[in-house]
């Protein structure tokens, strides 16, 4: 067997470890929440009767090992089961959530990716210069500022002096893609805003580094110009962590967006799971975990494996 | 007195007050015949609702895990959503009378114990199929069976049996109730085709409207139902969009996404009515903002303590800080004049010697714990360290200890002695003094125990005679406020907000927000 074949293997074995044991850890989690899901299903107008009849209906009156067991045969076969609260079928009501999250995280993404590794090369062509400093100090102050406050800046001069676009970031299926666009500008421009520093500091940190090595003065003595050392040269080589920090955003656009969703009121997976949380709705908040512990485990696993295939010594092996 | 003539005008505008009556009525109010007609023109002009088009409503409270089961109902987008698709027997009216909605009228035997409700005929579910008496029966059933999960099953206790009766519906009380049409108005009480109990959350009505699409927590959609009996429903679709969040919901407003909004922050309140296109509502209400103590755990078993603390809250700053000044002050009884049979009791002021006398008397000694959270009430933390603050001048050590959201409702209300809470008006004493404060009630949250009112609770409920029950309202609110572990000290309005692209929302409709929930249908789109 190759040793890129058996790392790739060794990779996704451990990650399917770690979502196990994240799936324990998750569950103790909802355990020792305080409160109970009927209480918090009836709130203030709970009697003790209905309490009791709720209680034994949604099943939690059965020890939690056993419950735990039952879920996870269940997930392994495709059936996350029904929530607790609304009798829904969650795994159902989850995948719309998860679309909407993936849409808006790909976006996210088109827009913020691109442009954070331009920035990057730009700040890097620029070294120390006034470009450079501009954009360090933007995307830091855009970093610096909680994403909720940079969200309602937006939304007061953008959708309500100047009403470009809707602050409020509803889509539905009978939208066209144009009108969902339309609708998820301002949480898109938020999210670019708080992504873009980590990513641009991480790429020109990367390619700064590179070069300094001997190689790049040769293609400098070479006589190429500047952006074409960086990016024929510099860049191939710093490929493992900006694919690293990529990643690592990338995860968080898709997991760590419930300020947003709750600003702008989109329907995404963050607040879904939110709701279920402080309802305990242990089943919903297992199946929202597990998927996205397997996003963020996922996206570091193809980060490590572009890290793997971008070295030469393992693609090569004597 | 104001606000009563133009809500008088605006209903003989709509042609459900003569105009004869109108003038009778503006004559004992003191307004003269040339005012009063000036008042039916303008009102006359501004009335009259247009049909068609889309109102749309951002709204609070909504959630995920929330069902469309009229039962398993607990928060504002609920309620606005039920009353779209669905209705009860009877309905509270604009005055805070009883108007009959599925039923047509009722009546009670003399000694009120036993209920005739008769239905109106011809009218169908949004399924097609008609309304029965039997469906009546099953609904009632559903909601008090002995394993119902429904937020009506306490104020379904006292009814012994339903039955139906050719086309009317018949209850028989345990005791007498002369105010059972108000208890049958509750939000929950939605008739159902077979009750429900096929498909609680199917959503199968005889409301003004019928749902084309729901998803919990994120938006609602309905259209016009063709075949409505009534008058209701301006607009031909209603979309309800739940905002939680305070400042995005005011921003969708301010820009035009939706046209009403509900729980206006009453911080920024008077900045949001600035803006020319937009209107803010206030409705005082019966809902209020308390400090509950355990009447029977130490220090608060001694009445003395109970005295010390309510001679040292300062209502009026309360109102002032907390509420911004939209709300009225309390008198540490939940009852205010919203409610019918209302009696003015003497306000008690702020008052640091009669506290420090008071705390004296009782012998307690050392600090007094309160517990508080952001989800008690909005401001609570606020509340509590002023609270501290006109304790701490009558030499009482308050400590306040903030508690989290997260289980608040079944951690600590109810459960510790003295905490931050809230009350959500009901529609007569007698629900709301029989839901938390008869000593058997399932919700005492003060643990209160007194025999005296108990049984004028019981007695009232049969009177029929009004003046001398409201004497015995007087009476037992009285009791509470001297004898209580409530510490009221703000009624807290319902501020809402429309754009200027509807029209017709009526303020001080009793009850509940959005003009008792009804302003979907009621409220119109201006052509």
């Amino acid at each position: 067997m190759s040793p890129i074949v058996k790392l790739l293997a060794q990779r996704i074995a451990l990650s399917l470890l770690l979502l196990l044991l994240i799936s324990v850890v998750i569950f103790a989690g909802t355990i020792v929440l305080p409160g109970d899901v009927a209480q918090s299903i009836l709130g203030q107008s709970a009697t003790p009767e209905a309490l009791a009849n709720l209680r034994a209906e949604l099943g939690v009156n059965d020890p939690p090992v056993q419950r735990y067991f039952a879920w996870l045969f269940g997930a392994m076969q495709g059936d996350l089961g029904t929530a607790l609260t609304s009798g829904q079928d969650i795994a159902q009501a989850l995948s719309s959530r998860f679309w909407n999250t993936l849409f808006l995280a790909f976006w996210a993404a088109v827009v913020a990716v691109p442009l954070a590794i331009f920035l990057g090369l730009l700040a890097v062509r620029f070294k120390d210069r006034w470009p450079d400093k501009l954009i360090s100090a933007v995307t830091l102050a855009s970093i610096s500022i909680p994403e909720f406050l940079i969200g309602y800046v937006l939304m007061y001069f953008i959708a309500v002096k100047l009403r470009w676009f809707p602050s409020v970031a509803m889509v539905n299926d009978n939208m066209g893609l144009f009108e969902k666009l339309n609708a998820i500008a301002l949480p898109i421009a938020v999210l670019t805003l708080v992504v873009l520093a980590h990513m641009m500091r991480m790429t020109r940190a990367a390619i700064l580094n590179v070069m300094q090595s001997a190689y790049i003065e040769t293609a400098e003595l070479k006589g190429l110009n500047a952006f074409q050392v960086i990016y024929r040269h510099a860049f191939p080589n710093a490929i493992a962590p900006i694919v690293n920090v990529v990643m690592l955003n990338l995860a968080y656009l898709v997991v760590g967006v419930v300020v947003i969703e709750v600003v702008f009121v989109y329907p995404g997976m963050g607040q879904y799971l939110v709701d279920h949380v402080s309802k305990r709705d242990v089943p919903v908040v297992q199946a929202c975990g597990l998927i996205f512990a397997a996003v963020y485990i996922g996206l570091n696993m193809i980060a490590d494996i572009v890290a793997i295939l971008s070295n030469p010594r393992l693609r090569h092996p004597k | 007195m104001n606000r009563h003539m133009q809500y008088l005008a605006s209903q003989a505008a709509a042609g459900k007050l003569s105009r004869r009556d109108f003038l009778g009525k503006a004559a004992a109010l003191g307004f003269t015949a040339v005012s009063a007609n000036l008042l039916l023109s303008t009102a006359a002009k501004a009335a009259g609702p247009q049909k068609g088009g889309t109102i749309r409503l951002g709204l609070q409270g909504g959630s995920t895990t929330d069902s469309l089961d009229p039962a398993l109902v607990t928060n504002t987008v609920g309620l606005m959503v039920t009353r779209l698709w669905g209705e009860t027997l009877v309905e509270l009216a604009d005055d805070g009378g009883i108007e009959g909605k599925l039923a047509e009228s009722y009546e009670a035997s003399a000694d009120a114990k036993t209920w005739t409700f008769k239905l109106r005929s011809g009218v169908t579910y949004s399924n097609g199929q008609n309304v029965t008496a039997d469906d009546v029966v099953k609904t009632m059933e559903r909601h008090s069976g002995e394993d119902t999960k429904s937020g009506a099953l306490g104020i379904m206790r006292g009814i012994k049996d339903v039955r139906a009766d050719g086309d009317s519906v018949v209850f028989e009380l345990d005791s007498p109730n002369a105010d059972l049409p108000y208890l049958l108005a509750d939000y929950h009480l939605i008739i159902q085709p077979n009750g429900g109990n096929d498909d609680p959350a199917a959503a199968i009505g005889t409301g003004p409207y019928i749902m084309k699409s729901a998803d919990m927590g994120v938006r609602f959609v309905a259209e016009k139902n063709p075949n409505y009996w009534g008058d209701l429903g301006n607009a031909d679709t209603v979309e309800i969009i739940v905002i939680n969040d305070d400042t995005a919901r005011v921003a969708a407003l301010q820009s035009g996404q939706v046209d009403v909004i509900d729980r206006v922050p009453p911080r920024t309140a008077k900045l949001v009515d600035r803006a020319p296109n937009i209107t803010v509502h206030s409705t005082s209400a019966a809902g209020h903002y308390v400090f509950i103590m355990h009447c029977n755990t130490a220090p608060f078993d001694n009445n003395d303590v109970r005295m010390a603390l309510k001679y040292g809250i300062n209502r009026q700053e309360m109102v002032d800080k907390i509420l911004n000044g939209y709300g009225t002050v309390g008198n540490d009884t939940p009852i205010n004049a919203s409610y019918p049979m209302y009696t003015e009791l003497e306000q008690r002021q702020f008052d640091p010697d009669k506290a420090m006398h008071h705390l004296k008397k009782s012998g307690h000694d050392g600090s007094i714990l309160l517990r508080t959270s952001d989800n008690s009430f909005p401001g609570a933390p606020d509340a509590s360290a002023l609270f501290q603050q006109s304790l701490s001048s009558a030499g009482i050590q308050l400590d306040v200890k903030r508690e989290p959201n997260d289980g608040y409702w079944s951690e600590v209300w109810n459960a510790k002695p003295f905490c931050t809470s809230y009350w959500g008006g009901r529609p007569t004493q007698d629900q709301m003094f029989t839901t938390a404060y008869l000593s058997t009630a399932d919700w005492n949250d003060t643990r209160f125990n007194n025999e005296q009112f108990d049984q004028m609770l019981v007695a009232a409920r049969g009177e029929l005679d009004v003046a001398k029950r409201t004497q015995m309202y007087a009476d037992m609110s009285t009791i509470l406020r001297d004898e209580g572990g409530l510490i009221c000290p703000m009624f807290n309005d319902f501020v809402e907000a429309t754009t200027d692209k509807v029209d017709g929302f009526v303020e001080g409709i009793p009850g509940q927000v959005l003009m008792n929930g009804y302003a979907a249908s009621k409220l119109w789109v201006k052509a």
